[in-house]
């Protein structure tokens, strides 16, 4: 295994409506930032690797336009998944592993205020039994959340109390849309948004974009002082059908971070891709992290959810943390698809 | 008996609210009033046609705006057999890359009031504008380009270069 | 710099497919059985019954070849309440989602519950299928779930 470090890490302030700037305009200065702090141009880049969604973006191969921010000339070694930037990362780490690059750039972005976010999310289901009832988003959370509350492990004020302390967290996050100090009581007495999810357990609905460089060996120590090197990456999947899981749990995650290896050290921080409140419970018990872990310091997808970012940004700031020398091991999180469908682990360590 | 079900219709609608980006929204507030609006690359030098924000060959922001005429060249062409679903326009007709005096790029629009046997790459063309009322934010204020009769341009070869 | 506001150039649109799908013959069972107010499962490798049916079985992969009616009342395992529906969902009165175990079923299907009132829901409850009044081949033929209590 060649040894791959995340060496950059960029983002742009997460807004809920990013106005004039269309996704290209968006992303030059985020991916322009992330290559300068790798000390890279595209063309010293070995691979480039995007995520994104032609239905966010209201257009097909959206993604293509995107190249207008990098400069992709000459020809650049390029690629795309229509998923969170997180598995772009994943498949960018594969071919630095094949020994086709030693070098990449990988980038997410996503404008979910063009559309309307819950409902393009509804074309990722079953097209046959599910899609035609056009369920969204937050309504097949909520009956995720439902399922966790009446299994007795947690309670409403549990999942309100990891809204607190996402907020909380943020105010230190520059780059997040939702900081402050909220009282959990005062987001109780709150109504139920779709019960028994409230507004404070959904994910604000964001524009943002994220840009990571990852170096292998050598060149990542050359690049950058303290490299956060990725020890371990999986993702795993479970049945598209919600009627055959138990979704009280996250058997994915589970088997991702036994692959990815986050027992085999102590973990100091772990960022997670939970945008509802209650996922971040499933998560954390499926982690099996300790109550000493730092958990979320950026605030999570719960202060910023630019969908098809937000994954990657889980291992961005993670992994900025380790290269800033505030943590030495961490557990960086992603998922994709309703309910925990799909699940991306990876451990990162300073040297 | 019934046949057994083969297949199902599934009809899928989202709704949008299109932003056009800083750049294009200069560009069509451009052809409101009609001019014909691109941006000059600050590391390549390049004018770009329709002002897009990036200049996509060198990666950079574009800013410095140039107002190109709306006349230029045939670059390539291709003559269309086949009915747009949902447009008036009738087969045959002509789709053409025109590069705009003043443009280093060429942009694509409709080439008329010519036999799609006599359009070439070099031909020289104008725009016909649709009347002043009926303009809008839109590169469909200019109707068509139609032939100026001037003799035709030579090319240059861009081969290699990374523009069209 | 120019004020952002004014750089704001929008346009609202919208994106249609009219996609038409071959379903095969395992999901176009069950969707013939629906026309015909017939609710079908498929047999998983350990025996469970699978509604709606896969074509191959969730965790081991194995393609599924034998049908089971169930039947056409069941049991909520889980459900959200719908207080301000959307377009294009089941009902555009307020609903509960819900995941629904029917008699003879080991999975749950997903669908619409007209319960009225939140205050009716709850995880256990039985409810039951009303047919839409023209069926055709669709998983919209079940219009939605009503409390079996009536």
């Amino acid at each position: 295994m060649r040894e791959v470090a995340i060496v950059s890490f960029a983002q742009a302030p997460n807004v809920r409506d990013a106005g004039a700037k269309n996704e290209v305009e968006l992303l030059m200065p985020v991916a322009h930032a992330a290559l300068e702090r790798a000390g890279l141009t595209l063309q010293e880049i070995g691979f480039t690797c995007s995520g994104s969604s032609d239905y966010l973006a209201g257009a097909p191969f959206s993604f293509v336009m995107a190249i207008d921010a990098l400069g992709a000339w000459p020809p650049i070694s390029e690629s795309h998944v229509e998923m969170d930037g997180a598995w772009a990362l994943y498949e960018a780490w594969v071919k630095i592993q094949h020994g086709a690059a030693d070098s990449a750039l990988v980038y997410g972005f996503g404008k979910s205020s063009s559309g309307e976010i819950r409902d393009v999310l509804s074309l990722q289901l079953d097209p046959y039994y599910v899609a035609p009832l056009w369920p969204d988003s937050i309504s097949l959370a909520a009956l995720q959340a439902r399922a966790l509350l009446e299994s007795s492990r947690y309670s409403e004020k549990d999942l309100a109390e990891v809204a607190v302390r996402s907020r909380r967290n943020a105010r230190s996050n520059p780059n997040a849309q939702l900081a402050g100090d909220v009282d959990p009581a005062a987001l109780l007495a709150e109504p139920y948004l779709v019960s028994p999810l409230r507004k404070h357990d959904c994910p604000p609905i964001s524009d943002g974009v994220a840009a990571v460089v990852l170096a292998a060996g050598d060149l990542a120590r050359r690049i950058c002082q303290r490299p956060a090197w990725i020890r371990g990456i999986d993702h795993r999947i479970e049945p598209h059908s919600l009627g055959v899981r138990d979704l009280t749990r996250s058997p994915s995650t589970e088997l991702a971070a036994e692959k990815a290896g986050v027992q085999q050290g102590p973990i100091d921080l772990a960022e997670l891709h939970a945008p509802f409140t209650h996922q971040e419970l499933i998560l954390r018990d499926a982690l099996g992290l300790r109550d000493d872990v730092e958990l979320n310091p950026s605030g999570g997808a719960l202060a910023a959810n630019p969908v098809m970012v937000a994954g990657l940004t889980r291992i961005g700031e993670a992994a900025s943390r380790i290269s800033a020398g505030s943590a030495q091991r961490a557990v960086a999180h992603a998922t994709s698809g309703p309910c925990l469908q799909q699940n991306l682990v990876c451990v990162l360590e300073g040297e | 008996m019934e046949d057994p079900i083969q297949d199902i219709t599934t009809p899928i609608r989202l709704d949008y609210q299109y932003t056009a980006g800083s750049a294009t929204a200069k560009f069509l507030r451009g052809l409101k009033q009609g001019r014909l609006l691109g941006q000059r690359c600050p590391k390549c030098a390049k004018v770009i046609v329709p002002a897009r924000g990036a200049c996509a060959r060198c990666g950079v922001a574009t800013e410095e705006e140039v107002e190109v005429a709306d006349r230029g060249t045939v670059t390539t062409f291709c003559v269309v057999h086949i009915p747009v679903p949902g447009s008036e326009i009738k087969p045959p007709f002509v789709c053409a890359t025109i590069q705009l005096d003043g443009a280093d790029i060429g942009c694509f629009h409709l080439v008329s009031e010519v036999s799609p046997d006599e359009v070439r790459a070099g031909m020289r063309v104008q725009a016909v504008w649709k009347p002043r009322e009926e303009w809008d934010h839109t590169f469909e204020n200019i109707r068509y380009f139609k032939p100026t009769g001037e003799p035709d341009a030579e090319l240059e070869d861009t081969r290699g270069t990374g523009h069209a | 710099m120019a004020n952002p506001a004014e750089d704001v150039l929008s346009a609202s649109y919208a994106l249609e497919f009219s996609y038409t799908r071959s379903v095969g013959p395992v999901i176009g069972r069950f969707l013939t059985g629906l026309r015909d107010h017939r609710i079908e499962g498929v047999v998983g490798s350990d025996g469970k019954v699978i509604v709606p049916p896969t074509e191959y079985d969730p965790f081991t992969g194995a393609e599924l070849e034998s049908f089971v009616e169930v039947g056409q009342a069941g049991v909520v395992t889980s459900w959200a309440w719908m207080a301000e529906p959307r377009a294009h969902q089941p009902l555009d009165r307020p609903f509960a989602w819900a995941l629904i175990r029917l008699d003879g079923a080991d999975t749950a299907l997903l669908h619409a519950v007209d319960a009225g009132d939140e205050s009716r829901m709850s995880t256990g409850m039985r409810v039951k299928v009303r047919w839409r009044e023209q069926t055709s081949g669709h998983i919209q033929d079940i219009a939605c779930f009503e409390p079996e209590a009536g």
